[in-house]
């Protein structure tokens, strides 16, 4: 028989390597940049004021970061219905008898996959002014040419198109597998009712399906508010600020300027909103979860 | 009359089928169109890219645009960098993960619940709040641009614990009670018995780590300086600053950079799929 002490060393002996990176790079971490929101420091000398709350109060009185946080939530705002939408239609079609649905499913899904880097990048030559792919197909529909990245009226369009390609992929995946779990025999009792298949959408699978949008919105508001790289690449915030989101502003601040701070108390807002987020994502699960039951 | 109706209506369902394979293929083209042209554009010679109307195919295939891509930065180190620390990342989540995950799934210990429950909360925390912290203690060990700071704050996964957990969960006991009595030990136990039958569970989460590490850009940007030191992304997004309109060799840069993971990506797709399916993952 083993004591029960023994085991207890066994058990933190498997744990201590996930443990050691845990405290290290996300606990510590996380207690360390809410100590640095209160203060002025940055980075490189070993002097580190402590300012109270001011690094805050400065953040709400800056034009630059209401403007930052509009920016966000426009994107977030244009990109998430879309994004949603598109992913629930194309679920919708991949459900039924299609021929080569597989390959379809791989062909809609591949954009999820590769660098957001290399993506960006592509989607900078489509929106090309004078020889990209956009400009020339809306030629065809009698549509001037945009200067999509240059206008700062079209950059947010811009990077809300591009958004939504790189990630409706992933939502469509959770769709079909929700769709799957619904039962056919509720869809069949509807058609012997007479449902066409508009109403059978609305009436018998659009509701069942809500436990699943409320998922999928939530964690697409979540990862929106995180947008970076697409940004960083396509349009580096510009032109003139027009699409320079929350993270871009923590990441300039930051290791740009080196207000280590003043990016912290950032970091610590986009904490804020993102914690708001998820527990409602929790409340409202487990009601549904229970619901279920 | 009654036939004549029914003969509408298949003709109508027939019709509509047509319309459902035409609009969904259609739409699976656009989506696929942007990298269809990003294969065909680094074929091309310039004077082909600066015509309008666009041409989509190149009268010859330039791979001397590729030759010039890998002249003009060292994209070949920047790929042995990549490739370096993702399979170091994910070689490493594989053990510390499958050790904790055993852990959870097995052992009996004081405070192994709550402990559990803060894992899975550490899961919400952006990882935007603990990146300027997380640099700041590279510094201070010295690590910026090297491997390690590349590498070291990967070594752990509070996702792919979970997911081996529940995985292991489904695992008989007997199994390991038979061994057990034969005098294995806890070590060999999970190496010789739950390993080998957790395969499924150890690809999606290898599949899914060396995407995640092999794409990421934000923190090379962050912990990375010196040239011979960048990662595939971070050259790429370098190489985009120096030759803002020479689209051959972005292109030819950008198939580089999307190439390992397209291949993985087709020779694996089911655990890809399966991964999202179950955890409803986003990243």
């Amino acid at each position: 028989m083993k004591s029960k002490k023994q085991s207890y060393y066994q058990a933190l002996l498997f744990l201590s390597p996930t443990l050691i990176i845990f405290i290290t790079f996300i606990l510590i971490p996380v207690g360390f940049s809410f100590y640095l929101s209160f203060h002025k420091w940055n980075m490189f000398s070993s002097e580190r004021t402590f300012v109270g709350v001011s690094n805050y109060v400065q953040m709400f009185q800056e034009e630059d970061f209401w403007r930052v946080l509009k920016n966000t939530f426009i994107f977030t705002v244009g990109a998430v219905p879309l994004n949603m939408a598109l992913s629930l239609f194309v679920a919708q079609g991949l459900n039924r008898k299609l021929a080569g649905k597989k390959f379809l499913r791989t062909l809609f899904f591949t954009p999820v996959i590769i660098s957001p880097v290399a993506a960006a990048l592509i989607w900078r030559w489509i929106y090309d002014p004078n020889q990209g792919l956009l400009n020339h197909a809306l030629g065809f529909f009698g549509v001037d040419p945009i200067n999509w990245l240059r206008d700062p009226n079209w950059a947010m369009t811009a990077l809300i198109i591009m958004g939504v390609w790189k990630t409706f992929g992933i939502n469509m995946v959770l769709y079909s597998a929700a769709l799957q779990g619904i039962p056919k025999s509720y869809l069949e009792a509807a058609v012997i009712d007479g449902a066409g298949p508009w109403t059978r959408f609305w009436r018998i699978t659009f509701p069942l399906l809500s436990p699943t949008t409320f998922f999928i919105m939530v964690m697409s508001l979540i990862s929106s508010f995180q947008v970076f790289d697409l940004v960083y690449i396509l349009t580096s915030g510009g032109p003139l600020g027009a699409t320079k989101v929350l993270v871009f502003y923590i990441y300039e601040n930051a290791f740009k300027y080196f207000n280590m701070g003043y990016a912290s108390a950032a970091a610590y807002i986009l904490f804020g909103i993102l914690t708001v987020l998820t527990l409602l994502q929790v409340k409202f699960l487990k009601t549904t979860m229970y619901e279920a039951v | 009359m009654n036939s004549l109706t029914t003969q509408h209506k298949k003709v109508i369902r027939h019709g509509l089928r047509v319309v459902d394979h035409v609009l969904f293929y259609t739409l699976a083209l656009l989506t696929v169109a942007p990298f269809v042209w990003m294969i065909l554009t680094s074929f091309k010679d310039m004077s082909e890219i600066f015509v309008y109307p666009p041409k989509w195919l190149p009268s010859r295939l330039h791979f001397e645009n590729y030759e010039r891509a890998f002249q003009a930065a060292p994209f070949g180190r920047y790929y042995l960098n990549s490739l370096f620390v993702a399979f170091s990342v994910t070689l490493g989540q594989l053990i510390t993960c499958s050790m904790a995950a055993y852990a959870f799934a097995r052992m009996k210990f004081p405070g192994r619940d709550l402990l559990f429950y803060i894992f899975l909360g550490t899961m919400m925390i952006p990882f935007h709040v603990t990146m300027i912290p997380s640099f700041i203690i590279l510094h201070t060990l010295g690590w910026i641009d090297h491997y390690q700071a590349l590498i070291v704050p990967g070594l752990a996964s509070a996702f792919g614990t979970f997911l081996l957990r529940q995985f292991f969960l489904t695992i008989p006991k007997e199994l390991e009670e038979a061994a057990s009595l034969d005098g294995a030990g806890r070590f060999r136990i999970l190496w010789q018995i739950i390993i080998p039958l957790a395969k499924p569970a150890l690809a999606t989460l290898a599949i899914f780590t060396f995407m995640g590490v092999f794409n990421d850009f934000i923190w090379a940007l962050v912990v990375i300086n010196s040239e011979e030191m960048r990662t595939v992304q971070l050259g790429l997004a370098i190489f985009r600053d120096r030759h803002v309109t020479e689209w051959e060799l972005l292109m030819a840069g950008s198939v580089t950079a999307t190439l390992p993971i397209l291949i993985v990506f087709f020779s694996a797709q089911k655990y890809f799929i399966k991964g999202i399916a179950l955890s409803g993952l986003k990243e």
